[in-house]
């Protein structure tokens, strides 16, 4: 018991990894919030040109089925794998002098982008057809009744599971550590190392569970308080 | 000159044929009222004028345009073509006002200031200013069917469309949705309206369509038809109906 404690929870080690991993982790929440910002955007592009109607549109309809399906079936770890260390062998100017950390974000808006896409295209789906009927009989455009009255209510539908696959992306940015960015699971890694001790990655750990809970406890707010709006207009 | 002209208009969904060889006539400023059973093909007829069906047979002229050949602008067709539907089908992450003022905003290009004013001038006409800043969520379905009217006429259109509007109702909430169409019909609106109130239709009819099985069964003026009606699925209609205590 005592060696448990000393191993993973001692107090010393604790003080003594937290800098570092408090470093890393600020890596971690710069890589979170530039992947999601781009993954709110890219998905909802991709969705968006997966819904498009009619005949011509089909081969980009293909690509972007390609695409989901592609990088929905591929580890993240793999992807980290071709991008961090496949683009700088490609001798690219543009794309093989990239930091570590901007592989990273490319490997995580690939992986999450295709997720994402699919819980826009469920929240676009389910706008009931009538409200598209509505507003082109007004005269509106496709792309402006997409953008007036589609889209606006399908991004209110799914912000809770949205919100869920962005809590997912928060703990995968630990794993483009393989490919070298120096964030948290990386600098826990290096302090229990030298030390041999694993306190490291409990304050890695606790650091992740403290950014999840409140994000979790939000979206579990929002679930509820749609229930309750929906249950107040059914009355 | 008839504003709206059908001629011969046929349209199936697979086997089922929901039009068949229909033609009719609205006048300019006329009020056309179709009955019939549901699934009759009502609504189908109604949504092929403004083109939210495809006709498969015939042609519709509308305004002096033919819409049915495959080259019209289908957006700016339906600009002067204001349809209302039973189920209202209002925004609803939009305010009362943000509905009536989006079209006129986005397809006409009127500024923010004379899509305002003009929805205020119809809240008005509809006795709903007071609302103009709720969610139709908040409102009655009565309330919201009015606020859908109003959406239409913001586009000031030249042909009003009306799909069993009222059907959706709680029966005391008729009455309103109803006064306003009235209203619109002594202001000159052309419209066609599918409906199942028969006493309604019977007073703001110029003409009135019994349509049975996608086939215009009998048309004339309401007094007749509802009175004297000549064919014998018409008599057997509006006899069922009588006994259910509607007419």
């Amino acid at each position: 018991m005592h060696q448990v404690i000393h191993t993973f929870f001692s107090p010393h080690d604790f003080r003594a990894a937290f800098p570092n991993v408090w470093a890393g982790f600020q890596v971690n929440l710069k890589l979170m919030v530039v992947a999601e910002a781009l993954v709110l955007v890219f998905a909802l592009a991709v969705a968006i040109v997966r819904g498009l109607p009619g005949r011509g549109a089909r081969p980009l309809r293909a690509l972007m089925i390609v695409y989901t399906d592609f990088f929905r079936g591929t580890p993240l770890i793999l992807v980290a794998f071709v991008v961090g260390f496949g683009m700088p062998a490609l001798n690219i100017g543009l794309l093989s002098k990239r930091s570590n950390f901007t592989y990273g974000v490319i490997a995580l808006v690939l992986v999450y982008t295709a997720y994402v896409t699919e819980v826009y295209r469920a929240g676009i789906e389910s706008v009931h057809p009538s409200q598209r009927m509505a507003a082109r009989s007004l005269g509106l455009s496709y792309a402006q009744s997409m953008r007036h009255v589609v889209v606006p209510q399908a991004v209110r539908r799914v912000i809770p599971p949205l919100l869920n696959d962005f809590i997912g992306l928060q703990k995968d940015t630990a794993l483009v550590s393989v490919i070298g960015v120096a964030e948290a699971a990386l600098q826990s890694q290096a302090y229990s190392q030298t030390y041999a001790n694993f306190t490291s990655y409990t304050v890695a750990a606790v650091l992740f569970v403290l950014l999840t809970i409140p994000l979790a406890r939000f979206t579990d707010h929002l679930i509820l308080q749609r229930e309750r709006r929906e249950r107040a207009a059914a009355t | 000159m008839s504003f709206v002209s059908l001629e011969n208009v046929s349209k199936c969904f697979g086997a089922l044929r929901v039009l068949e060889h229909v033609s009719l006539d609205v006048d300019e400023h006329g009020v056309v009222c179709l009955i019939g059973a549901s699934g009759s093909g009502k609504s189908t007829l109604l949504r092929c004028i403004n083109l939210l069906e495809k006709v498969d047979e015939g042609s519709i002229v509308v305004d002096g345009q033919q819409i049915t050949n495959g080259a019209v602008d289908v957006n700016a067709l339906r600009r002067k073509i204001g349809i209302v539907f039973q189920a209202y089908n209002l925004f609803p992450h939009m305010t009362v006002l943000d509905n009536v003022t989006l079209a006129p905003r986005k397809v006409r290009g009127a500024t923010p200031r004379q899509a305002r004013e003009k929805a205020f001038e119809l809240l008005d006409r509809i006795g709903l200013r007071e609302k103009a800043d709720e969610f139709p969520d908040r409102l009655s379905g009565g309330q919201q069917q009015r606020v859908a009217i109003a959406r239409a006429l913001a586009m000031e259109p030249k042909l009003m469309l009306l799909d069993e509007i009222t059907s959706a109702l709680d029966p005391q909430l008729v009455s309103e949705v109803l006064n306003l169409v009235s209203q619109l019909a002594e202001s000159g609106m052309t419209m066609i309206i599918a409906t199942h109130e028969m006493s309604f239709a019977r007073e703001v009819a110029d003409k009135v369509c019994f349509l049975d099985a996608g086939v215009i069964c009998e048309e004339g003026p309401p007094g007749q038809i509802f009175t004297a009606p000549r064919e014998p699925r018409t008599r057997e209609f509006l006899s069922r109906i009588i006994e259910a205590g509607r007419l």
